[in-house]
Parts: structure tokens; C-alpha cells; sequence
């Protein structure tokens, strides 16, 4: 490992900007002539649009057009899609109601737009929308899957009866019930997973720009992935050809996946820029970030564990069901399917698993993958089972998720995922030295004694990262495949620039990936530049979520990296008189192996270009592409244990430690991976504790500003005690599992299994408020 | 933010005056409530007087037994002062736990108590001490001042210019942060006068804002120490209910905050 190769803990480039305000958001972008947009949005979670008078409006100062929901019907501009085609457990497809950018006959949820105001100004557009006049017949809603399934509860969408979008089912119900007409003990277990708002700290914002001239558009969007956004936006929106469609994704403010999905704004921006003939910008605040920015998690579950007499496991059953809200949003059909119930057999042997998962139409904000996207779900509903099953058969709670480790690998499960490595022993004894597992007894008696609750909570997780093999999520109905792109491109000079299909929003790529070419080649990071983001700069490429940018981004630009090497070395072994063979690549020079004879990396960049002397038959040029599709998922796993305690006057929760023990593979970064492990702790201790996006019984949201959702802050989450257990990823030259989402997926269990240990008392949701546990704490 | 026209005023009287000229105005003191009600466009002044650059409006006095904030002093100030920590060390601890930084730094007491948050901080510390508020025109009493939720005794355009407070024998607050907000989700503050009285103050738990505890109160005349409050009962009728707490769970609060305010009082 040189200074800033591969395992260093280099300092992250991008953050000298970042820091010193010299980013460049979308916002921070402006256009000549440019126009504001303004959203009308629905006040009613369900209701008729009678009719829209934008008369007044129209005829306020600055107020360039006001656009309706049937305007751009009758322009044919497309509904928005679903990625990821589900089949019912009866063969049938599943079923979608139409989700148009703006509504021109019905809304189904609180902040969906209606109308659009395009103004001189932010100001002035506003302005103008509290004059536009929306005459709306309000519809029965309902807000919870249980109200929503029930029989008279009101309906959604005509295409999909009962509220239902389907009813799906995975694993061997035979095997399934004959293990639990064979079990020694059953554990039974009702979850929920509450709603949360994803909340990155930029807001989501559009800027488009049409070209009459060009027929050309430029939308410049907070996207994770902008070369799907103008993939879908001109396959299936009908915006404009890919080539008349140029999507640029600056610096983006955090994603957490809510900006992996291309929204209304955007289309009604694009649209609009063409309509008014000038650019048109949109800058959503905080409040439409809460009512629209897709929603995560809000599972309820109930799931049975079968036991043999020896504590293994032998089955598990799950009924799920989740709340889309109230339209199909892009990958919301494969979060709590594919992304969730793959995954529930957790780290353990489980013979036979028999899954079922309802989705359901609600009018709330609807849901897609956030930070986890199912994974979570699983790990949380697995972990507090296995917590729930070591106080019913009074076992220790370690000790029997060591009794049911899987320990072989490939391991395959019996819901489609193989495990290809890992070693779940190793991350449960390094977290449990790390907390001093065997004397917590005593510091619990401590604690007593001082009038505190104390607890510990155990959670083992295991995911599916590096999404995804393409054939593999082709065969279970994904609309696109997963893989990744690179171009490594040699300037004259030397320097390199790398242009990747993977988006960084805060992950550091532009500090990682530049790793790996110093690790190589060994040049230093500052003669590399990152490109990405833009795709007319950058061929195209899948983008950022899934833990995957990594394990899949980074591979493809190590495939390009080799391609490039070899030609390197063939101009080197030229220049040098030697053969190819002989060289090596150190310290930035190209050598003949065991002689002082080398040549420095800028010449022979220069020499392919200059061209002057190049092997016979040679291509001038240094620059070589390559696209990674990988064989399997990765399975980052690891043990998160937390010891805390309860006053119980209050129902409070602090934290006395927490200690996280991942297998992620390789680390390219620790110092960026851990930054990476923090911040996916504290969204799970946040979940755990703090967040819950809430909605009344009619569909009005409750929680739509900070002042009542509320955010984890520092003072409300420990220091962390982190560590690594690794074993390598056979499924990737580097190694490399992925660690964006490990925190966010194992952190949250480990909090409530800690918090009911704690309190005595199994039954607690999250988020486990200091009302919910001192009430708890009371329970008859 | 609907339009609006600001003016800074240098002196109690010419914010008056100016006042008095305008449609609807409002004065401006931290701006941590008023600012973000006119950025949501649910307020609209027609005039904004900022009270900031106030000479007269700024500090803390200590003369005798009676301890004087002026009404446009931040939290910040009000927490760093010394006569504040050696006279009422209560309320240099409610001001440390009140917000967030940004609060702290621009909030002020007389912002706080004219708009009188049923969850806010400030009214529990006056209506446990007995203070007194000054306006422009007037004293009113803590007791007078606070008339529910978001109400108080101020007529239009009457300017709070100070607070005194008595310096108590003995005075704690306690509060359960909300943890969306940091506002009280019920806090309680509990005093000792020099003559013995005693007076407890609950904020963030009624339905009709700040109010007196009488049972606590009760209790503590017989036995000032945590466990006298033991055997009280509070009643969770009347009381707020929302997302974060229920009536019972503010209930318990208004007992376990008094007694924590108890074994905390200095
Ligand atoms: C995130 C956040 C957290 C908060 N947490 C807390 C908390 O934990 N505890 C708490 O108590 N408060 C809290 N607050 C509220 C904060 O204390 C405000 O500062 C306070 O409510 C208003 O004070 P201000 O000086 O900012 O007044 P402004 O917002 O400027 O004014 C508020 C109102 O008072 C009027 N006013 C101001 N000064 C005078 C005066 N001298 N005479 C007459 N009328 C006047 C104004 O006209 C206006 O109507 C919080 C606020 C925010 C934004």
C-alpha cells in the first residue's frame, strides 16, 4: 500500500470545496432568462379536481404561464413508471394504477401537484399560486395498509381492487409447515417498520433548458443516477431522444436512494422549458421534500420461527405487508420483494423460509428504497426474532445465533440469494470483546442500583450489496441490468482522468477511485480527476445506491485500468527495447524487471500520443473502457451490540456504548468508510428512536417539518466503537463487499433489542419515543 | 415571505412610534419565531421593527434581591452573565438547555415571553419566581401576564422592556426535551422565596399554557425534598396530547421534572 493507494486513509478532495462553500448544487446554477416554478399541490389526501382558474394568476406581475395536470396529458407526456415487474402469487401481473407528473382528475396523496406556476421570480411564482384557484371534491382516504386492505375501505385506483397491488409469495410453503408441524418451539413476533422521511440535507431541484434550435434539452437535477433518469425520461416519458438529452447531476447534497427516482418536477420542468421557451428552475423546500421526496420502510409483519429441541432453527414464516402509498414509485415494487425477502434468512441456517408480502395503495407519499431498501426490514424483523427467541427459551441471546451461524460457504439459502463467503463468528466475538459481553451482568446490577435500566442488544446482519448481477435481477423482473462503466483516459502529459457511471453524493468516489489508480500505477491522486455526473461527458452507467459503486463502479474502472496498463507496457517494452513481459509498473515508472532501466508513466503517455514510435500496427492513444456486470450480490455482514440505559421516569434511552464489528471485504478508504459506517448508524439509531413520518387517519401528514419529525443529532447518538473482521469478496478481483448501507440495516435492532432487554418487556415499536417506553415500561 | 417593509428603531420610543404609524405591524426581536411564521406566509406584517440595535433593551442588573433582564437580551448572554449564575443559577441552566446554538444566540426573553409558547422555557422561570414584566406603558405581574396559550396581558403595540425577577432562597428547573424541537415536552420549574413561599410552575404540559402546580406545590411547603412529591397526583386531564407524548406520560413528567428540579435547586 503506497501513501494513497489502496487501504490509506487519504484525505477526501472533494471536501476542500464542500467545506469552504465552493460546491455547486443545482440551486447554486444560473441560467440566462431563466424562469421559477412554483408546484400547486393538493391540500386533500384524496380528492376530484373540479377545475383549475389560473385567470387571476395569469394576470399578476411576472407571471409567465400557469400549467395544469390535463395540459400535460393531452401533450402526451408519459406517466411515470415502475422499474421492476412483480408477479402475484396467481400468476398475475401486478397491478398499477396510471401516476401522471401532474394530476388532472384525481389526487391521491397530501403535496401532490395539480398545477404549476412559471414566474419571473421564486417570489413572485409563489405569489401568483396562492391566486390560482383549485376546486376540489374531497374522497374518502386512508392513510394505514390495515384500514386500507379492509373490505369498504376507500379505494385508489380502479386497476388495483382492494387497494392491493400484489400478493406475492416466495420459499417452499410445504417444507415450510411441515417444519413447524415438526418444531419443538415456535417463536411468534408482530413488527412494524415505521414510515421515515428520507430528508438529505440538499432538497431535490431541477433545472431544464431547452434549445429550440437544437430541439435539444439540458436538465441539471439532483439525481444518484442521471444516466437512467434521461433513459426513462426519453424511453418513457416522451421528453426527448437520448441524444437530444443531455441529464447533468452536479454536486449532489445526499441521496440516501430518495434521488435515485426520477420525479414530476423534473418532467414538468423539461416540459414546461420547451412550453415558455426559457429555462425553467425548480427548487423544492423542505416542506415539499417532506410531502414528496419518496418515503422508506412502513412494513407491518408477522413472523413465526420454528425451533427444533436443540435451538436450531428449522422454518420461518413471514406475512409482510407494505405501503406503497399512493403510486408505484420507480423501484418501489423490488424493495419489499427482492430487496427484503431474499434476505430473511439472515445469517443463519434456515432449512425452509416461506415468505408472503402484500403491497398496498394508501394516499400517503409513496415509497421506495431509502438507505437499506428491504434489507433493513429483514435484518430488523430476523435479529428481533432471534432476540425474542432467546427469551422464550431462555438461552443467551449470542450463544443461540451462534448455535444457528452459517458456517459453510457457499452457503445457498432457500430465498435465491447463494452467500459466497463470510465469517459470522469472527464479527460476533470481536463486537463481543468489544463491549465486554460477560460483564454486563455486573455493570447491570450497577446500574440498577443507581436507579437505571440498563440493557444490551444484540443484531447480526447480513445484506446483499454490489446490486446487481443483471441476469440475475433480469430473471426476477428487473427492467434494467445492474452492471457498471469506466473510461480511463490518459492525457498527453500523464495525467489520467477516470470517467465513471457511478454518481458520488457524498461517498468520497472522487478520493476512493483515485486510490486505486495511484495503488496501480503509483502516481499521486492529485495528477487524477474523477469524472461523473454528466452524460455527455460520461458514457453511460447505472449510477449510485445499493452499496454498489464500489464493488461494481470501481471494478469496471479496474477493468479499464488493466486494459490501459497493457498498452502502457507494450509502448514501455517498445520504447525500452525490452519485452512486454518483463515490465513492471512502481512508483509511477514503467520498468524492465531486475535492471535500472524504466521509463516514467508521463513519457509513455506522451509517446502513445505523439505516436512517433509506436510498436508496429499500433493505435496512437491511451484510453480504454470497460463495462463490469458482476457474478453474484456481495453480502456485507457484520455484529452491531448496544448497551444502554432506561430512566425509567422518563422512558429516556442513552446510550453507554455501541459497538459495530463489519465484514465489508477490502477497504479502499477506512477513514471514508467509517464516516460511511456513522452515518448509516446513526439513520438506524434514528429510526430506532427518533424518526416516524406520520399520517392521521385522513391522509394529512403530521410530520412535515423538523419541528415534529424528528432528526437524530449528536447528542442523541454515541460514539461509536468500530471495527473490521474481513473476509475477501470472491466475487470481485478487489475484494470489495460495500459498507453504505451496513449501519442503517444492522443498527436499528441492536437499539430495541437493547431497549426491551432493558425495560423486561418484549413489546416495543419503533420508534421507541420516551413516551412509547415509559408507557411500555408501565404496560398492566 | 410576503413583502414587507423593516425598519431598525434606536430607542423604546420610536419603536413605539413607529408602531403606532402602521397597519400591522410587528416588532422583531430574535426573529427565531416571527422570521420562520413569515417565511411559511403565515404571517404578514406590513412593518417589521427590529428592536435589535436597542441600547435600552440590552442587559442584566443586579441590585439587592432583585435580578433585572432586559427584555432584547439573548439566551446566550443571559446563560454567560455573572450576576445570572451567582443570583438565579436556575435560569443560566434553563437558558444552557433552551434550543439549539443558533437559538441561544438569538433569541431573547422578551421574544419568548411576549409570544408565551405553551412549551416554551421562560414563563415556567416567571411564574415560579413571581417576576414582574415591564412594558413601555406598565408592571404586570408573571401571574397577570400569561393568559394561555400564545396569550398574554400585552395590549397592541405595547413593548416588553425588562423582566425582574426576586432572587429566590432556593430555585431548579428541570425539562424533557422534545426531541423533535428541543421546546419542553413539559418542564418544570420550582422556587423557594425568601419568605418561604413556595411556587412551582409547569410549562409544555397544559392545554392552556404555562400554569402554577398547587398539589407539588403543597407538598413542598410541607417537606422541600424530592420525595414529598412521591404521594402527589396529577391529573392528565387538561393536558396537551400529541405525537410525542401523551397526557399521562406529561403527567409523570410534571411530577419527575419537580422532583429533579427539586434535587437540582440551588
Ligand atoms: C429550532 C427552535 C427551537 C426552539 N426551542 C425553544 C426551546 O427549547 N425553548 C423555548 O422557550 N423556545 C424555543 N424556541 C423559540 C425561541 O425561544 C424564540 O426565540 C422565542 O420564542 C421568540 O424570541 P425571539 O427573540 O426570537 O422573538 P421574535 O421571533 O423576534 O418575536 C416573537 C414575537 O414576540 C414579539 N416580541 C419580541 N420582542 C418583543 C418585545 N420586547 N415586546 C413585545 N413583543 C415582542 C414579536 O413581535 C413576535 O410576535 C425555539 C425556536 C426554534 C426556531
Amino acid at each position: 500500500m503506497g501513501v494513497e493507494g489502496i487501504g490509506a486513509s487519504v484525505v477526501r478532495k472533494e471536501d476542500k470545496r464542500f467545506i469552504t462553500g465552493k460546491g455547486r448544487y443545482v440551486d447554486d446554477i444560473k441560467l440566462q432568462g431563466m424562469t421559477h416554478a412554483h408546484f400547486i399541490r393538493s391540500p386533500h389526501a384524496h380528492a376530484k379536481v373540479k377545475g383549475i382558474d389560473s385567470s387571476a394568476a395569469l394576470k399578476m406581475p411576472g407571471v409567465v404561464a400557469v400549467l395544469t395536470g390535463q395540459e400535460i396529458v393531452d401533450d402526451k407526456v408519459g406517466n411515470l413508471i415502475c422499474g421492476w415487474a412483480i408477479t402475484s402469487k396467481d400468476g398475475s401481473p401486478m397491478k398499477m394504477g396510471a401516476w401522471p407528473a401532474m394530476a388532472p382528475e384525481t389526487v391521491r396523496f397530501v403535496g401532490q401537484a395539480v398545477a404549476v406556476v412559471i414566474a419571473e421570480s421564486k417570489n413572485l411564482a409563489r405569489d401568483a399560486a396562492e391566486a390560482v384557484v383549485v376546486n376540489y371534491e374531497e374522497l374518502p382516504a386512508v392513510a394505514d395498509v390495515h384500514a386500507a386492505i379492509k373490505s369498504g375501505a376507500p379505494q385508489l385506483h380502479p386497476e388495483a381492487p382492494g387497494n392491493q397491488v400484489y400478493d406475492w409469495v416466495i420459499g417452499d410453503e410445504g417444507a415450510t409447515d411441515a417444519a413447524f408441524a415438526k418444531a419443538a418451539n415456535v417463536v411468534k413476533l408482530d413488527v412494524t417498520n415505521n414510515r421515515l422521511a428520507p430528508n438529505a440535507m440538499e432538497p431535490r431541484a431541477a433545472i431544464a433548458d431547452y434549445d429550440a434550435a437544437e430541439e435539444h434539452f439540458t436538465l441539471y437535477t439532483t439525481s444518484q443516477n442521471p444516466h437512467v433518469a434521461r433513459l426513462v425520461l426519453s424511453a418513457f416519458y416522451n421528453i426527448a431522444p437520448e441524444h437530444k438529452l443531455r441529464v447533468i447531476a452536479p454536486d449532489v447534497g445526499g441521496g440516501f436512494g430518495s434521488k435515485i427516482f426520477i420525479y414530476p418536477e423534473e418532467m414538468v420542468a423539461l416540459w414546461a422549458s420547451k412550453k415558455v421557451g426559457r429555462p425553467v428552475k425548480w427548487t423544492g423546500d423542505r416542506t415539499e421534500a417532506f410531502l414528496t421526496d419518496a418515503h422508506g420502510r412502513d412494513h407491518v409483519t408477522h413472523a413465526e420461527m420454528a425451533f427444533d429441541a436443540n435451538n436450531k432453527i428449522t422454518g420461518l414464516k413471514v406475512k409482510t405487508y407494505a405501503n406503497f402509498g399512493a403510486y408505484m414509485s420507480l423501484f418501489s415494487s423490488s424493495v419489499p420483494t427482492y430487496l427484503y425477502a431474499t434476505l430473511l434468512s439472515g445469517q443463519y441456517n434456515i432449512p425452509a423460509i416461506h415468505a408472503e408480502v402484500v403491497g398496498v395503495y394508501t394516499n400517503t407519499t409513496p415509497v421506495d428504497a431509502y438507505r437499506g431498501a428491504g434489507r433493513p426490514e429483514a435484518s430488523y424483523l430476523i435479529e428481533r426474532l432471534m432476540e425474542t427467541a432467546a427469551r422464550q427459551l431462555k438461552v443467551d441471546p449470542a450463544a443461540l445465533r451462534r448455535t444457528n451461524f452459517i458456517t459453510q460457504f457457499p452457503h445457498q439459502t432457500p430465498v435465491i440469494m447463494a452467500y459466497d463467503t463470510g465469517d459470522f463468528n469472527a464479527s460476533l466475538d470481536a463486537a463481543m470483546k468489544a463491549i465486554d459481553y460477560a460483564g454486563f451482568a455486573g455493570r447491570k446490577a450497577k446500574a440498577k442500583a443507581d436507579g437505571k435500566l440498563r440493557g444490551i442488544g444484540v443484531s447480526c446482519y447480513i445484506e446483499a450489496c454490489g446490486i446487481a448481477p443483471s441476469k440475475a435481477v433480469g430473471s426476477l423482473g428487473a427492467g434494467v441490468g445492474l452492471w457498471e462503466s469506466a473510461e480511463v483516459r490518459v492525457n498527453p502529459v500523464g495525467t489520467i482522468e477516470v470517467l465513471t457511471g457511478s454518481h458520488s453524493h457524498g461517498q468520497g468516489h472522487e478520493t476512493t477511485f483515485c486510490q486505486l489508480v495511484a495503488e496501480r500505477l503509483g502516481v499521486p491522486i492529485s495528477q487524477v480527476s474523477i469524472v461523473h455526473g454528466d452524460t455527455d461527458k460520461v458514457q453511460f452507467g447505472m449510477g449510485t445506491y445499493g452499496s454498489r459503486s464500489a464493488a461494481v463502479g470501481l471494478t469496471a474502472i479496474l477493468k479499464a485500468m488493466e486494459k490501459m496498463e497493457s498498452k502502457a507496457k507494450k509502448i514501455a517494452a517498445h520504447a525500452l527495447e525490452a519485452s512486454e513481459g518483463d515490465i513492471v509498473i512502481e512508483n509511477g515508472e514503467f520498468k524492465v524487471a531486475g535492471t535500472d532501466k524504466a521509463i516514467a508513466f508521463p513519457m509513455v503517455a506522451l509517446a502513445a500520443y505523439t505516436a512517433h514510435n509506436l510498436p508496429d500496427g499500433m493505435e496512437p492513444g491511451l484510453k480504454e473502457s470497460a463495462f463490469y456486470d458482476p457474478t453474484n450480490f456481495t453480502f456485507p455482514a457484520g455484529t452491531y451490540i448496544c448497551e444502554l440505559e432506561v430512566d425509567p421516569g422518563t422512558g429516556k434511552t442513552s446510550f453507554v456504548n455501541f459497538v459495530a464489528a463489519d465484514d465489508f471485504g477490502r477497504l479502499i478508504n477506512p477513514m471514508i468508510v467509517e464516516g460511511q459506517v456513522h452515518g448509516g448508524l446513526v439513520q438506524g439509531i434514528g429510526q430506532a428512536l427518533l424518526e416516524h413520518a406520520i399520517y392521521d387517519a385522513s391522509g394529512q401528514p403530521v410530520t412535515a417539518s423538523f419541528m415534529d419529525y424528528a432528526m437524530p443529532r449528536a447528542d442523541d447518538v454515541p460514539s461509536f466503537n468500530l471495527s473490521h473482521t474481513t473476509t475477501l469478496c470472491p466475487g470481485n478481483p478487489l475484494g470489495i463487499k460495500g459498507c453504505g448501507e451496513a449501519g442503517a440495516i444492522g443498527a436499528s435492532a441492536a437499539v430495541i433489542n437493547a431497549i426491551t432487554d432493558a425495560i423486561g418487556k418484549n413489546n416495543l415499536e419503533m420508534p421507541a419515543t420516551p413516551d412509547r417506553v415509559w408507557r411500555t415500561i408501565h404496560a398492566a | 415571505m410576503y413583502q414587507t417593509v423593516y425598519h431598525r428603531a434606536s430607542s423604546v420610543d420610536e419603536a413605539v412610534a413607529l408602531f403606532s404609524k402602521s397597519s400591522e405591524a410587528k416588532f422583531l426581536a430574535g426573529g427565531q419565531t416571527l422570521l420562520p411564521v413569515m417565511k411559511q406566509r403565515l404571517a404578514s406584517p406590513s412593518d417589521v421593527i427590529d428592536l435589535g440595535k436597542i441600547k435600552e433593551l440590552q442587559g442584566v442588573e443586579l441590585s439587592g434581591d432583585v435580578l433585572t433582564i432586559k427584555a432584547g437580551t439573548t439566551y446566550f448572554d443571559i446563560m454567560q452573565n455573572a450576576d445570572v449564575k451567582k443570583a438565579i443559577p436556575a435560569i443560566a441552566y434553563l437558558t444552557s438547555v433552551l434550543g439549539d446554538p443558533a437559538v441561544r444566540y438569538r433569541g431573547t426573553i422578551g421574544g419568548s415571553i411576549a409570544n408565551n409558547d405553551p412549551a416554551a422555557d421562560f414563563p415556567a422561570a416567571l411564574l415560579a419566581l413571581g417576576a414582574t414584566v415591564k412594558t413601555n406603558k406598565r408592571s404586570i405581574t408573571a401571574d397577570d401576564f400569561f393568559q394561555g396559550m400564545f396569550t398574554t396581558a400585552l395590549e397592541d403595540g405595547e413593548l416588553i422592556t425588562a423582566v425582574s425577577f426576586p432572587v429566590p432562597a432556593k430555585a431548579g428547573y428541570e425539562k424533557m426535551r422534545h426531541p423533535a424541537s428541543r421546546f419542553a415536552l413539559t418542564g418544570v420549574f420550582v422556587a423557594q422565596t425568601k419568605s418561604g413561599e413556595i411556587r412551582v410552575a409547569a410549562t409544555g404540559a397544559s392545554q392552556s399554557g404555562v400554569m402554577r402546580v398547587p398539589a407539588i406545590e403543597a407538598a413542598l411547603k410541607a417537606n422541600w425534598s424530592p420525595s414529598a412529591i412521591d404521594g402527589v397526583s396529577i391529573s392528565a386531564s387538561n393536558l396537551l396530547a400529541d405525537i410525542h407524548g401523551t397526557a399521562e406520560y406529561r403527567a409523570n413528567l410534571i411530577k419527575v421534572m419537580a422532583q429533579r428540579a427539586v434535587a437540582a435547586a440551588r
